[in-house]
């Protein structure tokens, strides 16, 4: 039986966290995921998990933690945004280069200066290289059932990564849905406790995290790589037992009207559902429009994105974090450089908006949509990257 | 007090490793190994005790060991204590000593707030910090455990500054300050006392903390086979309180009554030899000062007259 309740966002990361059984929590609160951690604390104090919370003295120290945890083969999950990500940094290298297959809620926040605590994608972009996997959501439902096949994809034997589950702050993370949720055996039964090959353990001592210079580190990093190519099949594997379990479907990518499409909107997040309403409307008035969610943005599902963008003509690629003296955003570098040997590519425009949480709007998109398809129509793109609902 | 026979003859710090001729590090290491009592794990912080004892792909480590970062020990061990702890109450695990390895720079300096939040936390874990009194791993830079008047490549003696300008940071009253049921000093050169306490440390059902000193030849300028003998003269000359804190209670474990002056102390290692000079001597007199001043101090705490 089919059973919804009322979750903001940050509430259905924490539900999730919680069915799935959780060993140790270690993290640390910053708006605007606090509310993970708040809920979670619940659950503690009531009784409600067997999970060593950890509260730690700060996101460093969380990391840190979770790392420690995760290496000796049990389950572990943590939260954070924005600073408290940036804190972390140094040891979300480590976390994935030790291979702990720990999945970390992040409720995407701007990075100071000025201070801002509303959503957008600096945070995790400034973390990009970190070799974990990452997974963006358009709501709370995404959310929910992302942290939940977010386990199975890192505990993976094949693929032991960490793994981000990226929700946009304010937009999501405190926005209240009807959040359809699985019985807590139905998720036991998706999710069997993790089995750790290679622990801490007394009886089988291993060296973790030792001294490795010119003449192995190579290797390491080159391994880190391959482990990477096979993710997106395990991503599309898990969404599809997801989907018989739930009847909701997950892909590394989603794509809305592209089929027929002249010119698409490529983001992340939330902004995915903005432009699909927006391009339904475009569509009724006769406008070949389209939509592609990049659902997991690291590793980039280059091929899915080469075949689903192929026969266009033109792309407008949303990036919400700014990458200062790059030659365009991260998502449409990325975008770019999928497509650049492509025989057919369309010509791609990109527009950085809503930084510091700034909203967009319907209008705002169907202006995006409306110069993509002038530039599908001249095959020029007159402004390679335009700042968009900002003062100039 | 242990008797020597007492102590196992099994190594769990393999030799081989590339800690340097007369390194306090591996002695200290290798003794607090003998102390263990059943199954343990080992946490190290960046520094000379992780990247010479675990150049890839060789390890003395015959027990589990983990480094993650320089700053985090603490942390980690946190996360290890915790996961245990839990795999444990739900039958799949068994509890497991943890011991975290650092040095002044991972724990005076960069670690301490990892550390704090540890300790505040209250897992059961042994921290032992290995004080060479600098960043010896990156080339003998000063920590806030570099004493006043000693060389480092960051401290150095020029015209107008002999050294370090500041003091020692007193790590142990930091520690004693949260309240944690055991707090020690140790020397590698009073071997017996040292691994007494660290046992005791492992015995204390939450944080631990031993403060160990460590003189580094390459640091402290002096020939590696005197290691011992100079660990013996910090000591001797008070430099070096040996006491600890149970449960609030302090202890003066080494009584030095009849204290050779510090100068015996400082003129057998390079790091101190500009001192020496007549236009630095007077801090020779301000070093005894803080040296009296300091034991004087502990004294009262540990409720000695003398």
């Amino acid at each position: 039986m089919k059973k919804a309740i009322g979750l903001t966002g940050d509430e259905a990361v924490a539900y999730a966290a919680k069915q799935c059984d959780v060993d140790v929590v270690a993290a640390y609160p910053i708006t605007p995921q606090t509310i993970m951690v708040e809920r979670f604390s619940d659950y503690v104090a009531n009784g409600e998990v067997q999970t060593e919370f950890v509260c730690v003295e700060s996101e460093h120290s969380a990391m840190s933690a979770c790392v420690g945890a995760s290496l000796t083969g049990a389950r572990v999950f943590t939260a954070t945004a924005s600073q408290g990500l940036a804190l972390m940094h140094e040891i979300m290298y480590i976390a994935s280069s030790l291979r702990c297959p720990v999945v970390m809620g992040v409720a995407n926040r701007a990075l100071s200066a000025p201070i801002n605590i509303h959503g957008d994608h600096s945070d995790m972009m400034g973390s990009r290289d970190c070799g974990w996997v990452q997974i963006y959501v358009e709501n709370a439902q995404e959310a929910y059932d992302s942290v939940i096949q977010a386990f199975k994809i890192a505990e993976d034997p094949e693929v032991l990564l960490p793994v981000t589950v990226n929700l946009d702050g304010f937009i999501i993370s405190h926005s209240m849905e009807g959040v359809e949720v699985l019985d807590e055996n139905a998720v036991k039964k998706f999710l069997p406790r993790r089995r750790a090959e290679l622990k801490i353990d007394p009886d089988k001592p291993i060296t973790i995290g030792p001294l490795c210079l010119t003449d192995y580190y190579f290797e390491f990093k080159r391994q880190q790589e391959e482990v990477m190519k096979k993710v997106p099949d395990k991503i599309k594997k898990v969404g599809k037992e997801f989907a018989n379990l739930t009847g909701r479907s997950y892909n590394v990518l989603h794509t809305y009207g592209i089929e027929d499409a002249e010119a698409a909107i490529v983001c992340l997040g939330s902004t995915a559902g903005t432009a699909r309403v927006t391009a339904e409307k475009m569509r009724k008035e006769g406008k070949k429009v389209g939509v592609v969610k990049i659902r997991m943005y690291r590793p980039f599902p280059t091929e899915e994105f080469k075949n689903a963008v192929g026969h266009l003509k033109a792309i407008t690629v949303l990036d919400r974090a700014c990458s200062f003296g790059a030659p365009a955003g991260a998502l449409c570098s990325d975008v770019k450089t999928a497509c650049y040997e492509s025989e057919h590519r369309p010509k791609v425009s990109n527009v950085i908006y809503g930084l510091g949480g700034r909203d967009i709007t319907l209008t705002d998109l169907e202006k995006i949509f409306d110069h993509a398809l002038r530039t599908a129509e001249t095959g020029v793109v007159e402004e390679p990257v335009v700042f968009a609902g900002v003062r100039e | 007090m242990v008797k020597l026979r007492e102590l196992p003859t099994e190594e769990l710090l393999a030799p081989g490793h590339r800690l340097c001729a007369g390194c306090p590090m591996s002695i200290a290491t290798r003794m607090a190994l003998k102390t263990i009592r059943g199954p343990t794990v080992a946490v190290s912080s960046t520094g000379c005790l992780e990247v010479a004892t675990t150049i890839y792909p060789y390890t003395s480590w015959k027990i589990p060991w983990v480094h993650v970062a320089f700053e985090n020990a603490a942390a980690v061990a946190s996360g290890i204590e915790a996961a245990f702890k839990v795999l444990e109450k739900k039958g799949l695990g068994k509890k497991v000593d943890v011991i975290a390895f650092a040095g002044d720079g991972g724990t005076f300096d960069i670690g301490i707030q990892a550390l704090s939040g540890a300790l505040e936390r209250g897992h059961d874990f042994v921290y032992i910090c290995q004080d060479n009194e600098a960043y010896m791993n990156t080339g003998i830079q000063r920590s806030g455990a570099t004493p006043r008047g000693a060389w480092t490549t960051t401290s150095p003696v020029g015209t107008v500054i002999p050294g370090k300008p500041e003091w020692k940071k007193d790590l142990i009253a930091i520690c004693a300050a949260h309240g944690i049921e055991y707090v020690a000093t140790a020397s590698i050169s009073y071997w017996n006392d040292y691994i007494t306490k660290v046992r005791k440390a492992i015995e204390v059902d939450g944080p631990a903390v031993i403060h160990v000193l460590s003189p580094c030849p390459r640091g402290w300028r002096n020939d590696g086979s005197q290691t011992i003998k100079i660990g013996r003269l910090a000591v001797q000359t008070r430099y070096f309180p040996v006491y600890e804190v149970e449960k609030g209670q302090y202890k003066l474990n080494i009584k030095v009554t009849k204290p050779k002056p510090v100068e015996e102390f400082l003129k057998v290692q390079g790091r101190f030899r500009h001192l020496l000079k007549p236009e630095f001597r007077n801090e020779i007199a301000l070093i005894q000062q803080w040296v009296d001043e300091n034991w004087n101090r502990i004294l009262k705490l540990c409720g000695e007259t003398s």
